[in-house]
């Protein structure tokens, strides 16, 4: 292998992996948070759309638009995370870790995952997720493999990126089913709302500082947020709940 | 079919909006500024984050005082 096509294939392979990430933090989140069937089938999906679009642009796929599609997902990924960063919060702090049950202030028929109908909201999730992300894979293939005439190694990079993040995301899994509901929702919650902040922001156009980390930033900005508010939410709950307890 | 298309449309209420409108509209308008900001050429980055921050805690506050109304009642 050429020095020119290792350069392309280690570019290629870690700038799909950063994606690759992403797509399974939200594919492996919504599997667990809403159930696995409805997570797989949007992902598929959405692998299905994404093949149809790069079977249909080929290499003039960086003519969609990007930006206006990382808005749209990004504004909703965000709204979905905030409602779900808040039940997770809610949920914590009346209940620990026990999570939802009866008398669950957060407690919402739409929390329901149907049992004998599709669960729609477990599939547009994990549909959004492949979609954006598997088409961010496709433009870093095209950029970095067309311009350096090295298509087929940036194909086999990203494709090797992918699986890998996947065989990871998959051989951790058992382990994070052992975490308790209501703190998986929270957890989901921080990753939908810190992606479609920076999604959203990012497609309207503005830079942010450090790039692709600045995801992680938004992250830990979160998390402390989150760690305070429900410090709240649990006092106000114990104060609450004291006279009861006496009256009883 | 009318009731299907009513159920269709509940679904992306309930999907896009979720339990509290506010959130939905706050995140809405906050893009709107973000892009006023951009295009004036001025710092943007930093407004998102912070109407996320403040968005949640008006939220939870509302839904505190929601939790109050229902049990007094």
């Amino acid at each position: 292998m050429s020095n020119a096509a290792l350069a392309v294939a280690v570019t290629t392979f870690l700038a799909s992996a950063v994606e690759a990430i992403e797509m399974v933090a939200i594919v492996a989140g919504v599997g667990v948070t809403r159930g696995w069937r409805a997570s797989i089938a949007g992902a598929g999906g959405g692998l299905v759309v994404l093949a149809a679009l790069v079977a249909v642009f080929g290499l003039a796929l960086t003519a969609i638009p990007i930006g206006i599609l990382r808005l749209v997902v990004g504004a909703l990924l965000l709204i979905v995370g905030l409602n779900w960063l808040r039940k997770g919060i809610r949920r914590l702090a009346a209940q620990g870790m026990r999570g939802a049950g009866p008398g669950d202030p957060a407690q919402t028929d739409e929390d329901e995952v149907p049992r004998d109908r599709p669960d729609w909201t477990g599939f547009v999730l994990s549909f959004k997720g492949v979609l954006l992300e598997g088409l961010e894979v496709a433009f870093i293939v095209v950029t970095f493999g067309s311009t350096s005439n090295q298509l087929g190694v940036a194909v086999v990079a990203a494709a090797g990126a992918l699986v890998l993040v996947a065989a990871v995301g998959l051989a951790i899994q058992p382990l994070v089913r052992r975490i308790p509901r209501s703190s998986l929702q929270l957890a989901v919650g921080l990753l939908l709302t810190s992606f479609g902040t920076f999604w959203a922001v990012e497609g309207i156009g503005v830079d942010w500082p450090g790039s692709d980390a600045a995801i992680v930033g938004l992250l830990a900005l979160y998390v402390l947020v989150a760690a305070g508010y429900f410090a709240v939410e649990r006092t106000g709950w114990r104060l609450s709940t004291v006279p009861r307890a006496v009256s009883d | 079919m009318l009731s299907a298309i009513s159920a269709f449309g509940r679904f992306w209420y309930r999907f896009i909006v979720g339990d509290d409108w506010s959130i939905a509209a706050a995140v809405l308008l906050g893009l709107a500024v973000t892009y006023v900001l951009h295009r004036r050429a001025s710092s943007a980055w930093w407004l998102m984050p912070a109407v996320v921050v403040v968005v949640l805690g008006v939220s939870l506050y509302r839904a505190r005082l929601d939790q109050r109304r229902s049990t007094r009642s």
